[in-house]
């Protein structure tokens, strides 16, 4: 503000250390806590930094000896990989060409909104049958079967960000390509994709941030290695008789760190993306 | 070219996509309806056809009632708290500090986590035995033994509360600050020499940019909040005592872990029915927002 009152500049001060303390105290002890040895972490009063730095849980959680805890890590870690980069290019592979059709073309743009609004669907709604689905096609337990469920969040999403992409787009570009007689798939190929390879990359990303993220579908249609995916798998471990705190600490820095550096990278992007409200909280 | 042409172009084009949401969300909906009228088991048996019953059971048990009632509760405190913060810590954004460009980088830390392990996280900060919080508590002499924030029915649905802010607040706080910068600078420059205070310039002066684009927050914000699942079901499960069982969880354990499709299917509906008048409802509101303005 225009008025620099010391009292209301270190007010301001204040506030903003308070704002940066309740941000950072609870991550910054996760992190804390991975690196604490399990005496550390169990003593009363608790050590707040540890006596030494312990590294053996990240060793421990990226080994892949058999049948080891590390093993079920990196497997889920892979599955999480598998499962989110399938799903974000079979949805990107559909999405282009329909967000494309509905920029253009306005009056099949209440289509659009059909598709959207089943993103506010529980996906309670469609858990049942979509279980009774894949166990028909023998899906359940399997990184495709779970890509294939996250079509029906990740689908609706890319096809709104990409359409609001193209928007952004001048359709004269099209048109004067047009006359000069290029055909649509030249002036797609050509011109209008390469225009929009930043908001294509952008949803990707988003998309495959989404997938990450995801808990309740996997949860329910994964049940050992060949398919469990990092967020089961670190349920699994809060929940279980896990008794070092750290070794779950650690598994969440790992699992969160991806999206992290992704989110600091794509700050820009993302602030432009909440004002258009096209990103899920 | 005409314009059937391209209108047909179009649907062709959107076909693919069609398609996938014909297989993943039209069919999975359409056999939740059909499912809902059967007495169907999760494995097994494929059901008769039992009329309303599954619906008359599922409405009329204390479980649906008290679910609800969590649910709302729920949704309800963690939002308003995520609005008022959100608003406030955009405010502070706003103002021109050394640091504010690093600390607008740090609010996205919360939102980049993913849920489930901002679950976790919590979960070993309110550990009964190990617990940051606890730690924290007893070394300042705010309380003198140990407690398990979300062992007691008393304390669990707050500590939940808590966690879902922390995660969420920064999110709403970011879509502000993006209003309050489109806030033309002559506009609060005119306020201030026409001697408005500051509660009367937020009034009058900032809230009108803020409105739109909160509401389109509260509105996302509000559905999130009621379909909330993951936070829960790694923090607590849904007790103790049942006193987290948000409707999610509760459809969760009907058609899962007791593998009643059928009263899980007519659950499943009946939230997805809150879940649209809600939506409806804020759709309404956001417009009528939206034509104000």
């Amino acid at each position: 503000m225009e008025r620099q009152n010391p009292v209301f500049t270190a007010f301001v001060y204040a506030a903003a250390l308070l704002l940066a303390a309740i941000i950072l105290t609870p991550i910054l002890w996760l992190f804390v806590m991975s690196i604490s040895s399990a005496a550390d972490l169990s003593t009363k009063p608790l050590n707040w930094w540890p006596n030494e730095i312990d590294l053996s849980r990240y060793r421990l959680l990226l080994s892949t000896i058999e049948n080891s805890t590390g093993a079920a890590f990196t497997a889920s870690l892979f599955n999480s990989l598998k499962v989110a980069g399938m799903a974000t290019l079979a949805a990107i592979a559909v999405a282009i060409p329909a967000a494309w059709a509905v920029s253009r073309t306005s009056n099949v743009s209440w289509s659009l909104y059909a598709v959207i609004a089943t993103y506010m669907l529980p996906p309670v709604a469609l858990a049942v049958p979509l279980y009774m689905g894949l166990a028909y096609l023998g899906l359940l337990n399997s990184v495709f079967g779970l890509a294939l469920v996250y079509l029906t969040i990740l689908a609706p999403f890319t096809t709104w960000l990409l359409k609001s992409g193209f928007d952004s787009i001048p359709k004269e570009i099209e048109s004067a390509a047009m006359i000069d007689g290029a055909r649509l798939d030249q002036i797609l190929r050509l011109i209008t994709l390469p225009l929009a390879a930043p908001v294509m990359a952008t949803s990707a990303l988003f998309a495959f941030l989404l997938a990450w993220d995801e808990f309740f579908y996997a949860l329910l249609f994964t049940s050992d290695l060949r398919a469990k995916t990092l967020t089961v798998a670190i349920s699994d471990l809060a929940g279980g008789r896990v008794s070092d705190y750290g070794l779950i600490a650690t598994a969440g820095v790992l699992a969160a760190l991806p999206p992290v550096l992704i989110g600091l990278v794509m700050q820009r992007a993302l602030i432009s993306g909440l004002t258009s409200g096209g990103v899920k909280g | 070219m005409s314009g059937t042409w391209i209108t047909t172009r179009a649907w062709l084009l959107m076909l693919p996509l069609l398609v996938v949401m014909i297989a993943v969300i039209g069919w999975p909906l359409i056999d939740t309806v059909r499912l809902s009228f059967t007495d169907a088991r999760l494995v097994g048996t494929e059901g008769t056809f039992v009329g309303l019953a599954n619906y008359a059971k599922m409405l009329g048990g204390s479980n649906f009632l008290r679910a609800f009632v969590t649910t709302t509760w729920f949704a309800v405190v963690s939002v308003t708290a995520e609005m008022v913060l959100g608003v406030l810590a955009a405010l502070l954004l706003n103002q021109q500090f050394r640091g504010r460009t690093a600390l607008r980088a740090l609010m996205i830390l919360p939102w980049a986590l993913p849920t489930v392990v901002n679950a976790t996280l919590w979960r070993l900060i309110y550990n009964p035995e190990y617990g940051a919080l606890n730690a924290a508590l007893t070394q300042i002499g705010l309380i003198d033994s140990y407690r398990s924030w979300l062992g007691e029915p008393g304390s669990a649905l707050t500590a939940l509360i808590i966690a879902d802010c922390w995660k969420n607040f920064p999110l709403v706080a970011l879509i502000a600050l993006a209003a309050l910068q489109a806030v033309p600078r002559d506009i609060t420059a005119a306020s201030l020499v026409d001697g408005a205070g500051p509660l009367n310039r937020f009034r009058y002066v900032i809230m009108p940019y803020l409105a739109g684009p909160l509401l389109v927050a509260l509105v996302l914000r509000t559905i999130e909040a009621f379909k909330v699942f993951d936070l829960i079901w790694v923090m607590t499960r849904g007790g103790p005592a049942n006193s987290t069982r948000t409707l999610s969880i509760l459809v969760y354990q009907e058609a899962f872990s007791f593998q009643r499709a059928g009263s899980g299917a007519s659950l499943a509906l009946i939230v997805t029915l809150l879940v649209t008048v809600l939506a409806v409802a804020y759709a309404a509101m956001v417009r009528k927002a939206a034509g104000a303005s």
